[in-house]
């Protein structure tokens, strides 16, 4: 039996593994107002606020957010937004009067992404609402709604008293639990955040019978930041990340702004992320070029290894039955990290290719690259011929151009959907010069230009 | 006043609640039935086995049916019977549906549905244009021409000539609310189907062909669609269809919805194109000829396809008067999904034709394209037969949402506008014509303010300086590169096909003065509803709330056209308001003799006066009628589309924009830095629905040349066809300033309260981002980029490469 707060009344409910909340939602509590508009967490219509113990409200896609994971949590729909005696909120006053909504059907997820938001006090819009398509407006007078609602106080029923909950599926609340149910079931899948294992569910109707749920291990959802370095548990999220990193790595913390959406980012985890094995990633490329090192546990042993190395060829990494990643630790250091993520929209899109670069120029000479990739390969990999052109040479132009020739030996990316294999290659070579003349002060980053 | 008021669209509150019900909100009957296509994994050949065994033996699956398994008609085609609901034999497409599964819930329909096994023997599939050429696969003989003067002679004698193509990539619709119905049939074996659909009639005659019954036992209802933009105009027809046959076959209600990919794997889009141009010019860039072969891939089915290609055709000219020009218009029929209507219908294709061209002699000539653009406008006119005065000085609409610059809110443009023939604003010349010029297709151009217009926004927008300052900042950047673009939209409003122009009406007023609206025009977000509200509320008198909007019903409005060709609140607004004159007509005669006016809640006659609700009443205790029918037809348009003369449109809505873009020459990622744009409604009903329209439109434009690629494997399977591959515009790819502004003129042409169509025509705004790009590409080198659409950053930078080989 799970048991979870629904707009602000509790629920029981007899839930199925893999059962999403957004037919949870529709079709048993015949609460309408969610929509399902692309049912793999893209388009956001089906976003609902999910407030978690620590009461941080968080915007998620209920399309792809299993029931179990809502143990001990409080899920407000579209329908709970507005108060007791019908009040609107201020957001969604805002979205009437500054037209906001014209045929409607993304509205709800908007108004909830935006509410949580406006609990949060975040006012960078664009980025809060960038997992909220509307295919309508333009988006211009959503923004304008946004904006206009910002100064609003809360409403009191925004609140939410969460409280703790039986899980109704194994749900380890520590790692040692973790290792001991992946040790039992070594064929099992363990699920974080769902953003992907959700789509094998809504898209590819996979069953799943053994499952985990990774959202309750709470040494694993912590961040360590020592002097070495910063010591990252596995079911850490993407959002976690990004805050952790802005300081250190701001570049990686920009490219982590564009993972996702607010929706993903707030559920998908770093551990999901390293362990799925994509070739694209967006997060491995640039821990391999921090020089990250990969923690995996099986039962009560552990091994390490370079981040690059877990990736052995496409859909197979280093990892045996009834091994986990545990966590990720990365190095302190002077940050000369530069990540360019490429796709063909900014924000929510999968990378056509992802480069990091961490070229470290000490006395006008390249004293260390390391160069990673996502999407220029089966797996994130590292450019070696390129850094090892670069190491030792002088950081000018011209050595700059010999080595780009080393991407062809380093890579043979391929043709599809997102980018041509030419572009690939033609793109990453780019990025290199755009290394350089970055470091010339030259502006070269089309987001740091105002009309 | 009712209209001309920022009126906020009717269901805003239910939107923003989630209490706005749409087709798979609707609570369902006791055993509804839900249903789900197995699709085709081959684009072309035949059908040798299709083993259904392990589908029956699926959980919850209730019934499977094949082609022959339909009681009646096997079709579910718009136009000419070749679109059958289940593949026959035959398949088409990649992604043709060929059984229907019948299940007990919509997942288990689905999962049902992966279990099929068919075996084909696959035949090399048709997939592109060059492909379809190749093939002599054509809809239709072959190409339609239409032919203005002596192309080829003008051509020859020209002294300047360029060739070019343009390659133009479809758009998905990509309406947040995928497809979906449900049928409930009746205790008399009548069926009402719920639909989200922007054509209920057809729904209501294909499922009565499918069903075997007259059309009067099926009544078709849509309260609101989740977006349509024109993929919901024959889209929705397998759907209701499915449901009401299985409903029949089983008694029992029946839903069905798309899943988001097997809806953009199963429906049209926009028509890719492909343009060739040859066209000849004076120094200053004036057009003497012009030869455009448009390329139209259709896919399968004919479905709309020859009226979108027709409009393609109508727009080649956009904004600019054509002495001599030659349209050869191919319509290919392909192996991939049947294409469709989408928002603009074929004209923004045709438009991107003529831009280019713009484009292109002003980069050989070394000049603005705005002089260009200026040089081919279609003139001004004075005193034209069937102009009336353009605008009056006291209906000025306050521009929202833009910040439209002071001289443009004070300058001579309006001036302009009250006095005919004065000088314009700005550094333009207008053309003045004495004689009404043509279209390629013999209509006379009698309202054409584009130049009056283009002049306005040049000023307000600071379009001058900003061309200065674009070029100053690429002098100094090597890797960022600006650019910036103008430019114009003339569309033609009506449908072409000329009997679809008339609309119906049904109002009632109630002995208590409320009023109860229905016509023939279906809700997709448009705010159609609110607007002809306005229309009854300004006719009654009345205040808005008076006004009842209910659902579009065949029942209550018969034979309605599809809520298209943004004729919407023209079509319907006229009816309404024919309508609300009947029975305003009727009270009258109960009150008076003499004059009877309907103003501020009170009918006024004789010196003395009733409110609204105490009119209403005395006409009903009067026995006198307060429910009427009201009806519109079209006046003046005629057209022969195998000819290709006459006069297709009642009237042309104008407008222009201004965009500037920022280049990465390295990556070729970009982005818009702001848009200005200046349109023209009319004297608008509704100005804050109208800037919706427009700002909503240009992003969906902006979206289809730039990041929305339609990719298709050589198997002909479209690998975009989830929103993670297929990408449109995000919050962020808004312009981060945004001007809208509405041009403040009454139509010339009889419409209602004057107003002007808005749906479709500032989607085409769009391609000033486009050509706004090509410009900052063309800083890169000294060729001429010829991006074609869409212009991923893919193609922007090998543009750029090109042009610095």
């Amino acid at each position: 039996m799970l048991t979870f707060l629904l707009n602000g009344e509790t629920v029981e409910a007899e839930v199925g593994a893999t059962e999403t909340l957004l037919d949870f939602l529709r079709e048993r509590r015949c609460l309408t107002g969610t929509k399902e508009g692309c049912n793999e967490g893209d388009c956001g219509a089906c976003s609902v606020i999910v407030t978690g113990e620590d009461g941080v409200a968080r915007a998620m896609n209920a399309c792809i957010l299993f029931m179990p994971q809502l143990s001990g949590r409080a899920v407000r729909t579209v329908e709970g937004v507005a108060g007791p005696d019908d009040a609107l909120h201020p957001v969604q006053r805002a979205m009437v009067d500054h037209h906001g909504s014209q045929c409607g059907f993304c509205t709800p997820g908007f108004i909830t992404t935006m509410a949580a938001a406006h609990k949060n006090g975040a006012v960078d819009h664009s980025d809060q609402l960038a997992g909220n398509l509307c295919r309508c407006t333009g988006y211009a007078p959503i923004i304008r709604a946004a904006e206009a609602a910002a100064s609003e106080p809360v409403p009191a029923w925004m609140d939410e008293a969460v409280a703790g909950s039986t899980p109704p599926y194994p749900m380890p609340q520590s790692s040692d639990e973790l290792a001991a149910w992946c040790q039992d079931n070594p064929d099992g899948t363990l699920i974080g955040g769902a953003t992907d294992v959700g789509l094998w569910v809504t898209k590819q109707l996979r069953e799943l019978d053994k499952v985990a749920f990774t959202g309750r291990c709470a040494d694993l959802q912590r961040i360590e930041d020592t002097e070495d370095g910063l010591r990252i548990g596995a079911a850490c999220t993407i959002g976690q990340v990004l805050e952790a990193v802005k300081p250190l790595y701001p570049s990686f913390a920009e490219m982590l702004r564009r993972y996702g959406s607010v929706q993903v980012r707030n559920a998908a985890t770093i551990g999901g992320n390293i362990a799925n094995g994509s070739p694209i990633g967006d997060s491995p490329p640039a821990l391999i070029a921090l020089g990250a090192t990969l923690h995996l546990r099986k039962g009560d042993t552990r091994r390490e290894m370079a981040m690059e190395e877990f990736f052995v060829e496409y859909g197979k990494q280093d990892r045996q039955p009834g091994e986990f990643v545990e966590f990720v630790t990365i190095p302190k250091q002077r940050d000369t990290l530069q990540c360019y993520k490429l796709s063909k929209r900014f924000d929510q899109d999968i990378s056509a290719l992802c480069g990091c670069f961490n070229i470290v120029v000490a006395g006008g000479s390249v004293a260390k690259a390391r160069i990673a990739f996502g999407g220029m390969a089966g797996t994130p990999k590292r450019a070696t011929h390129v850094e090892n052109a670069l190491t030792g040479k002088a950081w000018t132009e011209e050595n700059m151009e010999a080595a780009l020739a080393g991407f062809t030996k380093d890579y043979a990316p391929m043709s599809d959907m997102r980018a041509s294999a030419a572009y690939r290659l033609q793109a990453a070579q780019n990025m290199l010069r755009r290394v350089y003349v970055e470091s010339l002060g030259i502006p070269a980053s089309v987001l740091e230009v105002r009309p | 006043m009712s209209v001309g008021k920022h009126t906020a669209h009717d269901a805003g509150p239910l939107h923003v609640t989630g209490a706005a019900r749409y087709t798979d909100d609707i609570p369902t009957p006791r055993g509804t039935l839900h249903l789900a296509f197995g699709l085709s994994t081959i684009a072309r050949g035949k059908i040798t086995s299709m083993d259904l065994d392990a589908v029956r033996k699926a959980d919850g699956v209730l019934d499977v049916l094949v082609a022959d398994d339909l009681p009646h008609d096997n079709d579910v085609s718009p136009s000419i019977h070749d679109e059958p609901l289940l593949a026959t034999g035959r398949v088409h497409y990649l992604g043709q549906p060929l059984f229907l599964v019948v299940a007990t819930s919509h997942l288990a329909a689905r999962k049902a549905a992966r279990r099929a096994q068919v075996e084909y023997t696959e035949e090399t599939p048709l997939l592109t244009i060059d492909h379809a050429m190749a093939a002599k696969s054509h809809f239709e003989d072959g190409p339609r021409i239409y032919t203005k003067g002596d192309p080829d002679g003008a051509l020859a004698g020209a002294a300047n000539r360029l060739q070019g193509r343009v390659e133009i990539g479809g758009q998905e619709h990509f309406y947040l609310e995928g497809h979906a119905a449900l049928a409930v049939p009746q205790d008399n074996g009548d069926m009402v189907v719920h639909a989200s659909s922007q054509h209920p009639t057809e729904i209501q005659h294909k499922v009565a062909e499918a069903i075997g019954t007259p059309m009067h036992a099926v009544r078709v209802e849509v309260r609101r669609m989740g977006g349509g933009f024109g993929g919901k105009e024959s889209q929705g027809n397998a759907l209701c269809v499915a449901c009401a046959v299985v409903a029949q076959k089983h008694r029992a209600p029946v839903k069905m919805r798309y899943d988001r990919d097997d809806d953009m794997i199963v429906t049209g889009k926009r028509h890719e194109f492909r343009i060739d141009y040859d066209v000849g010019f004076d120094d200053t860039g004036r057009i003497t000829a012009v030869d455009f072969t448009q390329y139209a891939r259709c896919g399968w089915a004919q479905d709309l396809s020859l009226p979108v290609a027709d409009r393609a055709m109508l727009h080649a000219d956009n904004a600019y008067n054509l002495d001599h020009a030659r349209i050869t218009s191919h319509r290919l029929k392909t192996n991939t999904q049947s294409n469709t209507a989408f928002r603009g219908f074929g004209g923004p294709q045709g438009i991107v034709g003529i831009e280019r061209v713009m484009d292109h002699i002003a980069h050989h000539l070394g000049l603005d394209p705005l002089q260009v653009r200026r040089e081919n406008f279609y003139a001004s006119m004075v005193g034209g037969a069937d102009a009336s005065p353009l605008s009056d000085a006291a209906h000025r609409l306050p521009a929202m949402g833009g910040n439209i610059s002071e001289a443009m809110k004070s300058g001579a443009a309006h001036e302009d506008l009250t006095s005919r023939g004065a000088a314009p604003a700005g550094g333009g010349e207008v053309h003045v014509a004495p004689e009404p010029q043509t279209t390629p297709y013999g209509m006379k151009v009698t309202d054409s303010i584009i130049c009056e217009m283009v002049d306005a926004l040049e000023v307000s927008s600071d379009y001058q300086a900003r061309r200065k300052a674009v070029a100053a900042w690429n002098d100094k950047n090597p890797v960022l590169k600006r650019g910036i673009a103008l430019t114009p939209v003339k569309f033609g409003i009506s449908f072409t096909l000329t009997h679809l122009n008339q609309a119906g009406a049904l109002v009632h007023v109630y002995q208590d003065g409320s009023i109860h609206l229905n016509h023939g025009g279906t809700e997709m977000g448009q705010g159609l509803f609110t607007k002809v509200a306005q229309v009854a509320a300004q006719s009654f008198g009345v205040p808005l709330d008076a006004v009842k909007i209910t659902a579009t019903d065949t029942g209550k409005v018969p034979n309605t056209s599809a809520t298209a060709a943004s004729s919407g609140s023209d079509l319907n607004g006229m009816a309404v308001l024919n309508a609300c004159e009947t029975i305003k007509a009727r009270i009258g005669t109960v009150l008076s003799e003499g004059e009877v006016r309907f103003e501020e809640g009170r009918v006024r006659f004789d010196g003395t006066e009733l409110s609204f609700a105490e009119a209403a009443a005395k006409a009903y205790q009067n026995r006198v009628s307060l429910s009427a029918t009201g009806f519109y037809a079209t006046p003046d348009v005629e057209w022969d589309r195998i000819k290709g003369h006459g006069r297709p449109f009642f009237y042309f809505a104008y407008g222009a924009a201004v965009t500037e873009v920022v280049v990465d020459t390295l990556t070729g990622e970009n982005r818009i830095l702001r848009a200005d744009i200046l349109h023209d409604c009319g004297r608008s009903l509704n100005p804050a629905l109208d800037i919706g329209q427009i700002e909503g439109g240009y992003v969906q434009g902006v979206g289809w040349l730039t990041t929305e690629e339609l990719v298709w494997d050589d198997k002909g399977r479209l690998t975009t066809h989830a929103p993670a591959t297929y990408k449109i515009p995000a919050a962020s790819d808004r312009p981060e300033v945004f001007n809208v502004a509405l041009w403040d003129g009454a139509n010339r042409a009889e419409t209602v309260f004057k107003s002007k169509a808005v749906g479709e025509p500032p989607l085409m705004h769009g391609i000033s981002a486009w050509l706004a790009l090509s410009d900052a590409v063309s800083a890169c080198g000294d060729g001429y980029p010829d991006l074609d659409a869409p212009a991923t950053a893919e193609r922007v930078l090998m543009a750029c490469q090109k042009l610095r080989a």
